[in-house]
């Protein structure tokens, strides 16, 4: 079990990603502080428990992980190992710590602290949301039920040297060792912190927190003795709370601003986007990001998949986008463009209401049927879902439209029986990592079509599950070829015979920057990041 | 005084304690679980149980109201579940900002309405008159996000006069109150002209007039005294409404104050948060409206003598 076959460092592995690495076209200049805005508050710096958009960047640029992504792309890169082996099976990985790494207390980190750590993101006692992504390490099940306080299948052998033992083999755990909630912290600072780690973090990371002045504001600075050299290249970044996004605008225009964090309102959208003054100030992205009707196969008529098919091929996609003034691109399928195993063969359900009228009939429903449509109550949704209401009627289905508050839509979808059809937008699904397994296990698998799931549409097809069991279990990277196409396959056979959802649009990001800052888009919208606070630069 | 004074702290406490009794049982009965929020979506359904356990969600909704008044005796009130962190030192942090608003808007709009009212009493009918009531009309009906941006484009953007965002100097508290005080100044012009007038047809105006005072003292001196209750109580009123948070004013101009808090603990069903901002909402009101009963008296002595 022990032994190792292949010996590589981390550098050397592929991505498991399509993208094409960045090429940097300038050289970044260091110095400069630069100030950040956000309408809502940030809820928590706890790596084990921040979730959001917002305090995902920044979480990340206070904490170090065993391995992370290279900035602007979604290739693997070494972080604080700077060396791993897997054994044959899949089912055992080895780190080597980078030495001489220390927390911003002053003490050295070790393969102690990283068990530690990740066995805090998992204990229910955190409360914390990535507690799922550990499962397939030997002990997480003990761990959530609450029976056990450690995990046998992380060992420190020694100050350098950490070990895990997958239950299977699992081709993403090296994107999961990658994900925020794996950050290694150091216990006697979370411990002191009484519970309030989230408010007073410490970790290894390119920057620290200098100061948190509740509702107004937050200041990083940078971290003199970050282990990767020649990074960060600002010396702070301050956030700026409570700003609505229109104001922030306005004071970017100003010069007051560097990086207006919520966007562009979507009615402001084209306006900007014409403006010669705004040029150059306008970062526009693909995410790794699908919105979605989920139509529930437990509930009549939507249990025939003939149904599904056919409110399918009912949704004029290119309408829809025009409402959001072109931020997005219609989808045909479940995976987003930008995701390894996305089939751009696959056309999907074509608009065609005639067919979709003939399908019903077939289906027994010529004179259509009644049902209800959740959404969430935030501008564009609530417009969206009347898109979809009025392309549904004119295939003879009357959808009420049920908009309420995000919980509540979250609610309903994970109350078996509730709700009929969903609108994702708002809640869309935007991958944790670059994996198509993302979009299979948490939304399509048996095992989350439970109570408080997120499979809303409460499929569960066992074949189809047999078949993701098998792709994650292919060794990456030795089969990340044939594991894409097992996965591009997986989601388009769902599609054609199953249509739990329609897929409707990929909605882009977008970010408002100052001119004076420097480097590519792909560090402000980064795949994995959001904003790269490690990379970005000002222009000197 | 002080049997009167002891009546209304016993009131007072209870209804503070049946207004978290009715926040409580509204909030447990929504139709979204916290503890899937929390879970996250990788979630296993146990991973959702060993959290609504961690939480205290698997207790009787009797033990789970007990518990939380206990704590509250201690002047606890609990943990948010979004930021995992005390609520009471989240709420204390935004409160001078909201303290300071609310004193800045209810200067605005009491010397305002005040001014405006007594010239359109003395002026009535005539032209004074009716433009006042036109504009307070305007002010009481117009929406609040409306007048809060247009203040922020005209002084702030283009005229440079304010900083757009944010909080600090007295600088920054300008445009928010004066948002707050132009809207709210409608209802007190509107208030302080009716009770003048009521006052003005008195006959101890008349004497005063006929004694040969001058205009001026005869309505500051004698009459607006005899008119101030009403605007007590209304002052009352309002300390408890801004106290629990102007959501829209903070949200344009950034202000740090309560009603941001509330608003994005709704958003989240964050319950102790939405339960903490209620409370110190409910209190403030409840402190609000005492503060009008003690200062009555003072202004008016016929109060005193009951």
């Amino acid at each position: 079990m022990n032994k190792f076959v292949r010996k590589m460092g981390l550098a050397a592995l592929l991505a498991t990603s399509a993208l094409v690495p960045v090429a940097f076209a300038d050289t970044p200049t260091n110095g400069g502080d630069i100030i950040v805005t956000y309408k809502d508050d940030i809820a928590t710096l706890d790596p084990a428990i921040g979730y959001d958009w917002q305090n995902w960047s920044m979480i990340n640029a206070l904490f170090s992980r065993l391995v992370d992504y290279k900035p602007g792309t979604t290739e693997l890169a070494p972080s604080l190992a700077d060396s791993y082996d897997v054994s044959d099976d899949g089912k055992v990985y080895t780190f080597k710590l980078h030495p001489g790494v220390k927390f911003t207390n002053g003490r050295a980190v070790t393969a102690a602290d990283v068990k530690w750590s990740i066995e805090r993101a998992v204990n229910p006692k955190t409360q914390g949301p990535g507690a799922g992504f550990f499962h397939s390490i030997v002990g997480a099940d003990k761990m959530t039920a609450g029976t056990a306080e450690t995990m046998e299948g992380i060992t420190a052998i020694d100050d350098h040297t950490v070990k895990f033992t997958l239950s299977q083999p699992d081709a993403t755990f090296l994107n999961v060792l990658a994900l925020n909630f794996a950050s290694v912290v150091p216990k006697e600072a979370v411990e002191a912190a009484g519970g309030d780690f989230g408010k007073h973090p410490v970790g290894s990371g390119a920057f620290t927190l200098k100061e948190w002045t509740i509702g107004q504001r937050l200041v990083f600075q940078k971290n003199p003795d970050y282990f990767i050299k020649d990074r960060p290249h600002v010396d702070s970044f301050t956030i700026e709370i409570g700003q609505e996004p229109l104001v922030a605008l306005l004071r970017l225009q100003k010069g007051e601003v560097d990086i207006a964090g919520d966007g562009i309102p979507p009615a402001k959208y084209l306006e900007m986007k014409k403006s010669p003054e705004f040029e150059g100030m306008i970062v526009d992205r693909q995410q790794l990001e699908t919105s979605y009707v989920t139509l529930n196969t437990q509930v009549k008529p939507f249990d025939n998949a003939k149904v599904r098919q056919a409110v399918n091929m009912a949704i004029n996609k290119d309408r829809i986008v025009r409402i959001i003034n072109g931020r997005a691109t219609p989808a045909s399928q479940v995976l987003p463009p930008l995701m390894p195993g996305y089939d751009q063969n696959y056309k999907g359900y074509a608009y065609d209401p005639e067919k979709a009228k003939a399908l019903l009939a077939e289906a027994g429903l010529k004179d259509g049927f009644s049902t209800q449509i959740y959404t969430s109550n935030t501008d564009p949704q609530p417009r969206i879902t009347q898109a979809i209401q009025q392309d549904l009627a004119a295939i003879g289905v009357k959808a009420e439209i049920k908009a309420v508050a995000n919980p509540n839509v979250i609610a309903a979808g994970g109350t078996q029986g509730q709700a009929p059809m969903v609108w994702s937008g708002g809640l869309g699904w935007i991958a944790d990592f670059p994996d198509p397994s993302d979009f299979y296990g948490p939304i399509l698998g048996c095992g989350s079509a439970v109570a408080g799931g997120w499979n809303w549409s409460w499929y569960c097809n066992k074949d189809i599950d047999a078949r993701a069991q098998a792709a994650d279990a292919m060794p990456v990277p030795a089969k990340a070829e044939e594991r894409n196409k097992a996965w591009a396959q997986i989601f388009t056979d769902i599609q054609t015979n199953d249509a739990p959802w329609i897929p409707v649009f990929n909605e882009r990001r977008v970010v408002a920057k100052a001119k004076r800052m420097g480097g590519p888009d792909e560090i402000y919208i980064d795949p994995t990041r959001v904003i790269n606070y490690e990379a970005i630069y000002v222009n000197k | 005084m002080a049997f009167f004074l002891a009546r209304r702290l016993v009131q007072a406490v209870l209804i503070l304690l049946g207004v978290a009794a009715i926040t409580f049982l509204l909030l447990y009965f929504l139709p979204a679980d916290p503890a899937v929020l929390i879970a996250g979506r990788s979630a296993t359904p146990q991973m959702v149980a060993a959290i609504r356990h961690e939480l205290g969600f698997d207790q009787p909704l009797g033990m789970q109201f007990l518990h939380y008044v206990g704590n509250l005796l201690h002047g606890d009130l609990g943990r948010s579940y979004t930021q995992k962190t005390e609520v009471l030192p989240l709420i204390l942090a935004r409160l001078p900002a909201t303290l300071i608003l609310m004193a800045a808007g209810i200067v605005v709009e009491v010397a305002l309405g005040l001014t405006f009212g007594i010239i359109a009493a003395v002026r009535r009918g005539g032209f004074v008159d009716r433009s006042v009531m036109m504009l307070s009309f305007v002010g009481v009906s117009s929406p609040q996000f409306v007048v809060a941006l247009l203040l922020l484009y005209v002084f702030a953007a283009t005229l440079g006069w304010f900083p757009m965002s944010g909080f600090g100097t007295a600088r920054h508290v300008v445009l928010p109150a004066l948002t707050l005080g132009v809207l709210g100044a409608g209802w007190y012009a509107r208030m302080v002209r009716s009770a003048m007038i009521e006052v003005l047809r008195h006959d101890y105006v008349r004497t005063a007039h006929a004694k040969g005072l001058s205009g001026r003292r005869v309505v500051l001196g004698h009459a607006l005294p005899n008119a101030l209750l009403p605007i007590i109580a209304m002052v009352g009123i309002d300390i408890g409404q801004f106290m629990s948070g102007v959501v829209v004013v903070e949200a344009v101009y950034g202000w740090p104050g309560i009603g941001q808090l509330a608003w994005q603990a709704i958003q989240q069903v964050d319950v102790p948060i939405i339960m903490g901002v209620t409370l110190v909402s409910a209190l403030a009101i409840v402190l609000g409206n005492l503060l009008a009963d003690f200062v009555a008296p003072f202004v008016d002595p016929r109060i005193r003598s009951q």
